[in-house]
């Protein structure tokens, strides 16, 4: 599958070398476990809330103390660690809540990103031609408009839209507005990929046996590049993230569910008042997974593919 | 040369069709219902519906015919006559009021962010492996993670607020320098994160190459090595790295513009994305492309200057 069995008397794949150097540096590993719990929490108030939406854990509707007011950090209780909102509300289960938010609609929307970027790459690279010229077409039309402005305009579109009898509103809107914009790059990189791999031994091998198109790209092309997505991918993720923060604070995200985005809005006129919590709470949150994701995807990139440079 | 600027002129003309495409979808087709349902208010009898469609222009034909809503669309982007925004003001004019002070915003930041970021980056990769390259490029890092909102909202909380030294909010009679003095202060801080880091790599393949060796070794000062050696053949990633920074600047002048009042062009897009004006977002999308079309090709241009090996055949 690589170069690197003819240097090494170990059987080792890509995935194995890449693994084992990466074991290796201790605090790319404390980034990725701090990733991976932010993940856990995801899932489990994800699955906590199919269950039981008004679990106590999980339920940031629930009125802390009497009547609405703020009430400061505190370390009496759990819930009220982080202080509450002006209604009341626990900062720290909006919080734990938004991890879910952020992380469903960036997931989302790198799939989708991917979905659509990687066999339109593959295929304006290998083919060619027409197809080739339609593709660069759309995507570099798509890159000469600012990536801010696309995405505030899908957003808005796709809120509160009917398509097809459906109704798009809240999370869908944002992962969609995200995913159907930012999947240039990922194309571009494929593309290039596929031309330089295109003429190599093995796809001319495949093609003397008689393989069909798809299969030399999906079967022989597509593996050799998978590292290269994987990369994009784990450093695009962030700016999702902060993608999704920004549109939710401009109110173009799930009105009735708990995100950073809307946390930092509601907090923002209330900064003067001293109420600081809330903003804090929110933009800690944003900064850790985002620097531990950054931290982790840099070491990937190093340990997957030591000449690919750094594009931005 | 003049040959290759024609070529790429020319090579705008599927691009800006391109965008005009993807707006005419997006505003016209996919959010066409949505605009009508906005502007008719609650539980609208259908003659109220179809008075606005009229009014919008959206019961004509879509494509084909000589008056169709496409080629309306064209018609207007193409002699940028935008028709009015929601409140009756003729687009243009609301373009023609804002971008002075998106400018004065702007191209400061611009400048300040390729300053600062490229100087930074050149001390990085001279200082390479020591405690200085380590600590930028943590600050970097850490920079580039923390929320751009946050930078924004604590920012004018804390430096202008707070401490009282700067403006907090815009007003029109100061001058705009003094209105602008903070928003381009956060908008560099926010740009430089990723764009040391970038510069740093680039700094780092020519700085271990022998023509920095030699200049060295003949005596020269470490000044003159790094910014006439170094810098000169360092020029052409840098240049597309900065075609490559303008959206961010884009976003940093519509964040900005709202969060400090100042009446640009972001601010008028964010303000239209509030009240849901199809037709300036719209507008918007297309001026700003058009620009960013334009950056593209000064950019590809400034290749020439900074490199003379490039050719334009």
């Amino acid at each position: 599958m690589n170069e690197d069995n003819i240097n090494s008397f170990q059987r080792s794949s890509l995935w194995h070398d890449a693994f084992r150097r990466l074991r290796r540096r201790k605090f790319a590993m404390v980034c990725f476990w701090i990733v991976a719990g932010y993940f856990a929490l995801a899932v489990f108030v994800y699955i906590a809330e199919s269950i039981d939406p008004t679990m106590s854990a999980i339920n940031w509707k629930e009125q802390l103390g009497q009547g609405m007011e703020y009430q400061r950090p505190s370390l009496c209780s759990v819930k009220t660690i982080f202080g509450t909102n002006f209604l009341g509300q626990s900062t720290l289960i909006s919080t734990l809540y938004g991890v879910k938010t952020a992380l469903a609609v960036a997931f989302a929307a790198s799939v989708i990103s991917i979905m659509i970027g990687v066999p339109l790459g593959a295929a304006a690279g290998y083919f060619g031609g027409v197809v080739d010229d339609i593709v660069v077409w759309i995507y570099s039309t798509l890159s000469n408009i600012p990536w801010i402005i696309l995405v505030m305009a899908f957003a808005v579109v796709l809120n509160d839209d009917k398509i097809m009898g459906g109704k798009l509103s809240g999370e869908p809107g944002v992962y969609l507005a995200i995913g159907l914009t930012s999947w240039v790059g990922i194309c571009r990189l494929i593309r290039g990929e596929i031309i330089k791999r295109k003429e190599s031994e093995y796809v001319l091998a495949a093609k003397a046996v008689g393989c069909s198109n798809s299969r030399i790209i999906f079967r022989h092309l597509l593996p050799n590049v998978f590292h290269i997505i994987i990369i994009n991918f784990s450093l695009r993720f962030v700016s999702f993230i902060h993608m999704e923060v920004i549109i939710s604070f401009l109110g173009l995200g799930d009105a009735n569910k708990p995100s950073w985005g809307k946390m930092i809005s509601a907090a923002s006129s209330e900064l003067t008042r001293g109420i600081w919590w809330e903003m804090t709470a929110a933009t800690m949150a944003i900064f850790v997974l985002s620097l531990a994701l950054n931290i982790f995807g840099d070491a990937l990139r190093d340990c997957l593919d030591p000449k690919l440079r750094m594009e931005r | 040369m003049p040959a290759y600027i024609i070529r790429r002129l020319l090579y705008m003309i599927p691009i800006v069709f391109g965008v005009l495409l993807l707006t005419f979808l997006l505003f016209n087709v996919v959010g066409a219902d949505q605009a009508v349902y906005r502007l008719a208010g609650n539980n609208p009898t259908p003659e109220i519906l179809d008075d606005i469609r009229h009014e919008l222009g959206y019961d004509k034909p879509l494509i084909f015919s000589i008056d169709s809503q496409f080629v309306t669309h064209v018609k207007k982007a193409v002699t940028f006559n935008f028709g009015k925004a929601l409140d009756k003001e003729p687009i243009i004019d609301k373009l023609k009021n804002g971008v002075p002070y998106s400018l004065a915003l702007t191209v400061p930041m611009f400048f300040g962010i390729v300053v600062t970021s490229v100087s930074l980056a050149i001390l990085a990769a001279f200082y390479r492996g020591t405690w200085f390259d380590r600590i930028i490029l943590l600050i970097c890092v850490a920079g580039m993670s923390f929320p751009y909102l946050s930078y924004i909202i604590f920012g004018q909380y804390f430096i202008a607020y707070k401490y009282d030294l700067f403006q907090i909010y815009f007003s029109p009679q100061r001058s705009i320098w003094s209105n602008a003095a903070l928003p381009i202060l956060i908008g560099i801080v926010v740009g430089i994160g990723g764009n040391v880091r970038f510069y740093r790599t680039v700094m780092l393949d020519e700085i271990n190459s022998g023509y920095i060796r030699t200049a060295f070794a003949k005596g020269l000062s470490t000044r003159v090595v790094l910014f006439k050696h170094l810098l000169k053949n360092a020029m052409i990633p840098i240049i597309t790295n900065t075609v490559l920074t303008l959206p961010y600047l884009c976003l940093g002048s519509l964040l900005l513009e709202s969060f400090f009042g100042i009446p640009g062009i972001g601010g008028i897009t964010l303000d239209a994305i509030e009240s849901r004006d199809f037709s300036v977002i719209s507008t918007m999308t297309f001026i700003f492309s058009i620009l960013f079309v334009i950056f593209n090709l000064i950019s590809d241009v400034c290749y020439a200057f900074a490199d003379p090996r490039i050719s334009f055949d």
